[in-house]
C-alpha cells in the first residue's frame, strides 16, 4: 500500500509538470504568432493583450457595460438554475419512467419527439411565452440539460441487474422498496454521467441563450466584444467560459467520488 | 411435528415458450429436512428455485409452503444465488444487513447478527470493504452470509460453493449443517458436486435431463459427521454419479 502511494505521487507530479509545460508552450507559440501577425488577420489578440483585457475588465465596464465579475455571476446564475432544475425534474422522471412501465408508456412518446429538437430552436417561442428575462434563458438551459438527465437515469435503471432485484424480492420487499434500495443506487454512476453531460452542455449553451436580448453575462460580453471590434474581449470571454467549465468538471469529479460508493463506475 | 410438510410441489410444470423445462413434478419436503438436488447442467434446477420464490410463475401446477401457495412476502425465505449478487454500492457489513432491513429487524439485533455472521465467515477485517475489493470466493461468502443472516425458515442455495477452494468448501459445508441444526431451517441445496450432496443431505433428489422429472429420490442414512472416505460413502457417490449420466 505504502509503495503504491508513493508511486502515484511521483506520477502525479510528472503529469502536473507535463500539463503546465503544454500550457507554457502553447501560450508562447500563440504570443509569437500573434505578434508577427501570422494568425489570420491582425485582429487576433496575443495572450498578453488578452491578459490586459482581463485586468481592464476587472475594474472597467466597457465595452459591454458590466464589470467582468457581474458577467460571470449573471451567467453562473442562469446556467446553474437551468441545470439544477433539470436535475431535480429530469433524474426522478427518468428513474420512474425506467422502473414503472405504465408511466413509460405515457411519457416516452412525447419525450422521444421533444428529444431531437435542439434547445436553441425554442428561443423564439420562449420570447413569446416568457419574454427575454432571466427565466427565458434558464428555461433554454434547462431544456438542454434535461435530456441527458432523463436519458441516463432511464437507461441506467433499465439495466439494473435482475439478480440484485431478485435478492430484494425473495426477502419480500415491495416493488417501491426495491426501486429505492436496488434500482436507484445501482443507477447512481449513470445518473452522475448524465449530470456531467448536462452540466457541460448547460454551460456551453450559454452564449446561445444570452443572444436573447441580454444586458449582462459572458455570452453577452462576447457578443458586445464582437460588435465593438474588441477581439481581446471576445477571446477573454471564451477563455473564461472554458476555465469555469474546467472548474465545474473538477469539482464535479470530487463530488462524484464521494457519492458513488463501492467504485461501481 | 417433525414430519410436518414444509414444501409441497404439486404437478409443477414450467415452459419457456416452446421449451418444456420442468415436466409435471410432484414431491414433498418435510419441515427441517436437508435436501440436495443434483442433475445435469441446464435441466431446470435454478428454474425450480425461481418458481418457489415466485421470481417465475408456474405454467401449471402449484407450490405450497406451509400449506399455502408460496409467497416470499409471507414466508421467511433466503436464497443464495448462483451468480454474484452482492450489492456493489454496499459494504460487506451493509450487504449482510440488507435482508434484515427488509424484514424490519431492529438495529441492535441487526448489529448482533452481522457481527456473528462476519465471525462465522472469518471476514471481520473486511467488514468495510466493497464487493469490488473482494475475490470471487469472498463475495460468494458474503452472499451465503446474507442468506444465513435472516435465520430463514426455508434456505435455498443454488450451487453456493462452486467458486470455493476445497478448504473453504469443507468449512462452509459444516457451517451450513450447523446453522441447519441450530435453527431447524428447511434447506434445499443445489449442487453439481455429488460428494457434497451426499455429505450434506438427508435426501438427494436426482433430476433427469431436460425436461426434468424426478429420476430418483434417495435417502442418505449415513451417520454424522460423515466420512467421505468410508466405503458406504464411496458406493453411494458412485451410484448417484451413474444415475446422473445422460449418455
Ligand atoms: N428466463 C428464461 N427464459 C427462457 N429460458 C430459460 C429461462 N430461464 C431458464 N431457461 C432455460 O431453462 C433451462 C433450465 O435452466 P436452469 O437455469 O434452471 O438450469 P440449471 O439446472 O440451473 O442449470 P445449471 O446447472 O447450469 O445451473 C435452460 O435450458 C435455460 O436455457
Ligand atoms: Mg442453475
Amino acid at each position: 500500500m505504502k509503495v503504491k502511494r508513493k508511486f502515484f505521487e511521483k506520477n502525479d507530479l510528472k503529469y502536473t509538470l507535463m500539463t503546465v509545460l503544454t500550457f507554457v508552450v502553447f501560450l508562447m507559440l500563440w504570443q509569437v504568432l500573434a505578434m508577427n501577425n501570422l494568425i489570420v488577420g491582425e485582429y487576433t489578440p496575443s495572450p498578453s493583450e488578452v491578459l490586459e483585457a482581463f485586468i481592464f475588465k476587472i475594474y472597467n465596464v466597457g465595452p459591454d457595460g458590466n464589470l467582468l465579475i457581474t458577467n460571470i455571476l449573471t451567467s453562473l446564475q442562469i446556467s446553474m438554475s437551468g441545470f439544477v432544475l433539470a436535475v431535480i425534474i429530469g433524474v426522478p422522471l427518468g428513474l420512474l419512467m425506467g422502473w414503472y412501465r405504465l408511466l413509460d408508456r405515457f411519457v416516452r412518446p412525447i419525450f422521444e419527439i421533444i428529444r431531437p429538437i435542439p434547445a436553441v430552436s425554442w428561443i423564439p417561442l420562449m420570447i413569446v411565452w416568457i419574454g427575454v428575462g432571466t427565466e427565458a434563458k434558464a428555461v433554454i438551459i434547462f431544456l438542454t440539460a434535461f435530456i441527458p438527465c432523463v436519458l441516463n437515469s432511464y437507461t441506467g435503471i433499465r439495466q439494473t441487474s435482475q439478480a440484485l432485484i431478485n435478492v430484494a424480492k425473495v426477502y419480500g420487499a415491495s416493488n417501491f422498496y426495491t426501486f429505492l434500495h436496488v434500482g436507484v443506487p445501482s443507477t447512481v454512476p449513470m445518473i452522475f454521467a448524465g449530470m456531467r453531460i448536462a452540466l457541460a452542455s448547460s454551460w456551453s449553451c450559454l452564449v446561445a441563450a444570452e443572444m436573447l436580448a441580454a444586458s449582462a453575462g459572458l455570452g453577452y460580453m462576447i457578443n458586445m466584444g464582437r460588435n465593438f471590434g474588441r477581439a481581446d474581449v471576445v477571446v477573454l470571454g471564451m477563455i473564461i467560459i472554458g476555465f469555469i467549465g474546467y472548474i465545474f468538471t473538477t469539482v464535479f469529479t470530487v463530488i462524484e467520488k464521494i457519492v458513488v460508493r463501492g467504485g461501481t463506475i | 411435528m417433525a414430519d410436518k410438510v414444509k414444501i409441497k410441489v404439486d404437478h409443477l410444470t414450467k415452459r419457456f415458450g416452446d421449451l418444456l423445462v420442468l415436466d409435471d413434478i410432484s414431491f414433498e419436503v418435510k419441515k427441517g429436512e436437508f435436501i440436495c438436488v443434483v442433475g445435469p447442467t441446464g435441466c431446470g434446477k435454478t428454474t425450480f428455485l425461481n418458481l418457489l420464490t415466485r421470481i417465475y410463475q408456474p405454467s401449471s401446477g402449484e407450490l405450497y409452503i406451509d400449506e399455502e401457495p408460496a409467497d416470499p412476502k409471507k414466508h421467511n425465505i433466503s436464497f443464495a444465488f448462483q451468480e454474484p449478487s452482492a450489492m456493489p454500492w454496499l459494504t460487506v457489513e451493509e450487504n449482510l444487513e440488507f435482508g434484515l432491513k427488509i424484514k424490519k429487524i431492529p438495529k441492535e439485533e441487526r448489529k448482533k447478527r452481522v457481527d456473528r455472521i462476519l465471525k462465522l465467515l472469518g471476514m471481520e477485517n473486511l467488514r468495510n470493504a466493497y464487493p469490488k475489493q473482494l475475490s470471487v470466493s469472498e463475495e460468494q461468502r458474503v452472499i451465503i452470509g446474507r442468506a444465513f443472516s435472516t435465520y430463514p425458515d426455508l434456505l435455498l442455495m443454488d450451487e453456493p460453493y462452486g467458486q470455493m477452494d476445497i478448504k473453504m468448501r469443507f468449512y462452509l459445508e459444516d457451517e451450513v449443517l450447523k446453522l441447519w441444526k441450530e435453527f431447524g431451517s428447511t434447506v434445499i441445496f443445489i449442487t453439481h458436486n455429488i460428494e457434497e450432496a451426499i455429505y450434506l443431505a438427508e435426501r438427494v433428489l436426482i433430476l433427469s435431463n431436460k425436461p426434468a422429472k424426478i429420476k430418483e429420490n434417495l435417502e442418505i442414512n449415513l451417520s454424522r459427521p460423515r466420512d467421505v472416505t468410508s466405503e458406504e460413502f464411496i458406493e453411494l457417490r458412485k451410484y448417484v454419479t451413474d444415475q446422473i449420466k445422460w449418455w
